[in-house]
């Protein structure tokens, strides 16, 4: 609870910035990202880590991320060659628009790289994701944002 | 419910245990001679800090902890379930997934491919615990 607390502290006067991150990710209009909808995505994804919306990131990252699976941020996730295909093709089809500031032909692969998402999350809220054993990785949005399963990032 | 019903509910129960343990021998025996795999080495394997893998995780013992009846987590901080059978019957019960998670995470870990051997023993050393 405290985790959550902090963290709607941190935000609290953010709110410029949440409409901004909303608008640049692609979100509905209540402030939704569109949580995973294809099911072998979200079970690979998830076995690891949260299933992260496809918007969060644009086609050119998820191309690269899909074809560099056997070494995916220091571990291997490599999968069969039709579920590779099957998972980019989604991705790839529901990806984000290349937010500004990211030089299209080179987007980040990482979402806690994208210029949106450091606005939102300070370094004082990266350094508390590594420290504290709650939550152990910033990559852990679920340890914060409660609603994460159903698209909500806005807590 | 009735003594009788108790009793049936059981008997299936103890009926599916067994499927599922017969299901974990099958896949043991895969690796070879069940007879020839050590629990001692399979732990040995398990705790061990590997070299020729990736840097960031040296052991199973990485995401797994050193307490397989305990959950594990991974590097972006969810939760991994019990590798001990004893804390989660539901382990090493379907072989593609057991090949799948060595498959990456002996890449992950050693940097090569587990041996026959490395897998029974540390399929033997979580069966057993």
């Amino acid at each position: 609870m405290h985790i959550f607390k902090t963290t709607v502290g941190l935000a609290g006067g953010a709110l410029a910035a949440i409409a901004m991150s909303v608008q640049m990710v692609a979100a509905d209009e209540i402030g939704r990202v569109r949580a995973v909808s294809d099911r072998t995505t979200f079970e690979e994804c998830s076995a690891c880590h949260m299933a992260y919306p496809p918007a969060l990131l644009p086609a050119a990252s998820w191309e690269r991320i899909m074809a560099t699976l056997s070494d995916h941020f220091g571990e291997d996730a490599s999968l069969d060659p039709k579920t590779t295909k099957h998972i980019r093709d989604y991705l790839v089809a529901n990806a984000g628009r290349v937010p500004r500031g990211v030089d299209p032909a080179s987007p980040p692969l990482r979402i806690d790289e994208m210029p949106w998402f450091r606005h939102e999350h300070g370094s004082r809220t990266f350094a508390r994701a590594k420290s504290d054993p709650n939550i152990g990785s910033i990559a852990n949005c679920a340890a914060c944002h409660r609603g994460v399963d159903r698209g909500y990032f806005d807590d | 419910m009735t003594r009788s019903t108790l009793i049936l509910v059981g008997a299936l129960a103890a009926l599916a245990s067994a499927a599922v343990a017969a299901d974990r021998r099958a896949i043991i025996s895969a690796y070879g001679d069940p007879a020839g795999f050590s629990a001692a080495r399979g732990k040995a394997f398990f705790e061990a800090r590997h070299t020729g893998g990736k840097p960031e995780t040296p052991s199973c013992t990485t995401c797994h902890t050193a307490n397989p009846r305990a959950e594990g987590r991974t590097r972006a901080g969810k939760p991994i379930a019990p590798m001990a059978v004893s804390a989660n019957p539901e382990r090493f019960t379907d072989p593609a997934k057991v090949e799948k998670w060595f498959r990456r995470n002996c890449n992950s870990v050693l940097g090569r491919e587990c041996t026959a051997k490395e897998k029974g023993d540390v399929l033997t050393y979580l069966s057993s615990l």
